[in-house]
């Protein structure tokens, strides 16, 4: 009964999760506390120490609010590709996926492709005209010629409603993660009865680092906190995948036959399998996943912090490539957890009882099989290597929850504070302070409500981000560069439809409904496990209409005002420079 | 705005140029999201309505049609990103160089 819930919503949050960690709290809680693994502590301690060196170098060259949100404007497209990539290959892609492969063979393929073909859509309709239009943040460009206070209140609230959720799904994830890789070490650290707990131990841990980071360094240190764990993870996923590869003489051929000759599913596991379901809800799934990248707010800003439109572009193809590679390599590293691990007891729970051909259920595997990654590593490399790709791991959910506070930091202080309260009148200096300030109390937030919410449905929290993302910020952020019709009121009345129908559609669809707050099955209102098709419908439907009713002299203004901001779009002239100091 | 930036907004605007533009590079990012989308969605609509297609043998191994067709996506959307950029890094931005050195002078 308990694996086959953890089966639903580890399928769904893999649905759903782009960036954060599919349930491990129940992956976890089966699993138990493993024994301390010092290498991985070693190497951890070594990235924590580096990328604090950078932080305070970071801190050094961080002198304006440019700097602070946008790191100058002076990354390179390569440089923020690898960013973009870094923030978009979380430990749910690493882990989730190959684990998804592990279970399922070939369904694992097909959420890699769902989450790789958003970026195409990111580029050719998003990336260069927000980078010509805004500064900061993707609020700046919707409130370009739209009236800048109500505007800002509603991309904040998106921004902030889509940071959270994602921020208690990692970390969440992070301290089960950690309890798991690092065993009795937390327990040790925090001498048992200071803070109670190893899983609060590890959560208060990925806080203090990553408010560290983000107040002291701001874009400059998230973003080589981000590139440094892209590089690593890359690195190491391409060692793993080469190891497997090497074992079958370089045959994938020779890979997938052991594969099906080990696996309990057989010939089943090379064809899509039952992941997929009605039409309905695969088309919802396919538009949460395409559009949804295409509104998360921590991806927008990455936009910003490269100097022009030219390398807005290079960086998502740079992105798109190395997402598109690790997804292979996932494929990969699954099938190879599959032929080295099924037939080995020593990574298969006490009592677990092998088939007749010597092969275990994936499912009892230690830590259930989003761990299948890890424990392959150690059947390839031994405990050096596994102490590496755990520390990957933890660095992977660190680098992606900068990233997030940043967003959320910026949303407050640039939208909120400076343009709402401030009314435009805040110095930049008092600006940043408030932005330090926010990403303090955004990262004690943070650590309370992943205590808080220590045995949430982690995929719950994702999909409702997702969903957002898809039917706020994206249908207001499109239809204000695209749409000469679209008004203030418009804005407002479809994205406000769009946030709270998604979040309404979420809670009454059966995975929630039924699953997680445990009505009987048939009673959940909304049939589809998805909003998507319906929300994004909502939200483009409400800016329509909201603005083709709008008659106010200020939606006239607004309209007349789309001309200068067409050019400016098209052109990039006028556009914010990089290095405003 | 500016009453010196509106005089320029204003040249922008009438100059052929930049519709021509304007017009090509919509024309081709339009075009190229609709395959993506179309492949896209071309391939989970196979999943759901007709996935033993896509269980077939390639080759005769075990090896099936899905896996170059998964990998083939994949590459599709690296491919399909790479000619925008190509294209627009170097004619579009020559185009919109020129437009603004107009303005400019």
């Amino acid at each position: 009964m308990r694996s086959q819930s953890f089966a639903k919503t580890a399928i769904l949050g893999l649905a759903f999760a782009g960036l954060a960690i599919p349930a491990f709290a129940d992956a976890v809680a089966v699993a138990g506390t493993a024994a301390v693994n010092y290498e991985a502590i070693a190497m951890f301690g070594v990235f924590v120490l580096l990328t604090l060196g950078i932080t305070k170098w970071a801190a050094d060259h961080t002198k304006s609010a440019s700097d602070f949100y946008a790191a100058g404007g002076g990354i390179t497209g390569f440089q923020n590709g690898l960013a973009i990539a870094g923030d978009y290959m979380s430990a749910a892609s690493f882990l989730g996926i190959s684990g998804l492969v592990f279970a399922n063979g070939y369904d694992g393929l097909i959420y890699s492709v769902g989450w790789l073909v958003g970026w195409p859509i990111v580029l050719f309709l998003i990336a260069e005209r927000l980078r010509n239009l805004g500064k900061y943040t993707f609020a700046d460009v919707a409130a370009f010629r739209l009236d800048a206070t109500p505007i800002r209140i509603l991309s904040a609230v998106g921004t902030l409603v889509v940071v959270l959720f994602y921020l208690i799904a990692q970390m969440v994830g992070a301290g089960k993660l950690i309890q798991l890789l690092f065993g009795g070490f937390m327990g040790a650290i925090s001498g048992g009865a200071l803070v109670g707990s190893e899983y609060l131990t590890a959560v208060v841990l990925v806080g203090i680092l990553m408010i560290t980071y983000v107040a002291f360094g701001g874009m400059i240190a998230t973003t080589w906190v981000q590139i440094i764990k892209a590089c690593m993870l890359l690195g190491g996923a391409t060692v793993m995948a080469f190891l497997v590869l090497a074992k079958f003489g370089f045959s994938p051929e020779a890979m997938f036959k052991k594969a099906t000759e080990v696996h309990p599913k057989g010939g089943a596991i090379m064809a899509p399998g039952a992941l997929i379901k009605d039409p309905i809800s695969t088309i919802s799934l396919g538009l949460a996943l395409m559009f949804g990248t295409a509104g998360l707010p921590h991806i927008l800003m990455r936009f910003f912090t490269v100097p022009d439109a030219k390398a807005a572009r290079k960086s998502v193809l740079f992105a798109t490539g190395f997402i598109g590679y690790f997804y292979i390599l996932t494929f990969i590293i699954g099938f190879g957890a599959i032929t080295l691990l099924l037939q080995d007891p020593g990574f298969f729970k006490a009592g677990a009882v092998a088939a007749a051909n010597g092969s275990f259920d994936p499912k009892d595997m230690l830590g259930t099989g989003n761990m299948s990654a890890i424990h392959l590593s150690k059947a390839l490399g031994g405990s050096l290597f596994l102490g590496f790709i755990s520390a990957v791991a933890f660095a992977t959910i660190l680098a992606v929850v900068s990233g997030l506070t940043l967003a959320g930091a910026t949303a407050v202080s640039h939208d909120l504070y400076a343009s709402v309260i401030a009314k435009g009148r805040a110095s930049e200096k008092s600006e940043v302070h408030i932005s330090k300030i926010a990403t303090v109390l955004i990262g004690i937030a943070a650590i309370f409500l992943g205590y808080l919410f220590e045995k949430i449905n982690v995929a719950f929290m994702v999909g409702l981000a997702f969903a957002i993302a898809a039917s706020c910020n994206f249908p207001v952020l499109l239809m204000s560069m695209f749409w000469k019709g679209t008004t203030t009121r418009g804005a407002l009345i479809g994205g406000f439809a769009g946030l709270i129908s998604a979040v309404v559609m979420v809670v009454l669809s059966p995975a929630v409904w039924e699953a997680t707050l445990g009505h009987p099955a048939g009673s959940a209102l909304f049939p589809y496990d998805n909003p998507a098709l319906f929300s994004m419908t909502i939200a483009f439907l409400g800016i329509w209409l909201g603005s083709v009713t709008d008659r106010s002299a200020r939606a006239a203004r607004e309209r007349a005002a789309f001309e200068a901001q067409y050019v400016r779009s098209e052109t990039g002239f006028g556009a914010s420079v990089a290095g405003a100091h | 705005m500016s009453i010196d930036n509106q005089i320029m907004v204003d040249r922008i605007k009438n100059d052929p140029q930049f519709h021509d533009l304007v017009r090509k590079r919509t024309a081709f990012a339009w075009i190229l999201s609709l395959l993506m989308i179309a492949i896209y969605f071309g391939f989970v609509l196979t999943v759901a309505f007709n996935k033993e297609i896509l269980g077939k043998s390639l080759m005769g191994g075990v090896t099936t049609v899905g896996i170059p067709v998964g990998l083939g996506v994949i590459l599709s959307a690296l491919v399909l990103t790479g000619i925008y950029v190509a294209r627009a890094n170097a004619a579009f931005d020559e185009i919109t160089k020129n437009i603004i050195d107009k303005v400019n002078k």
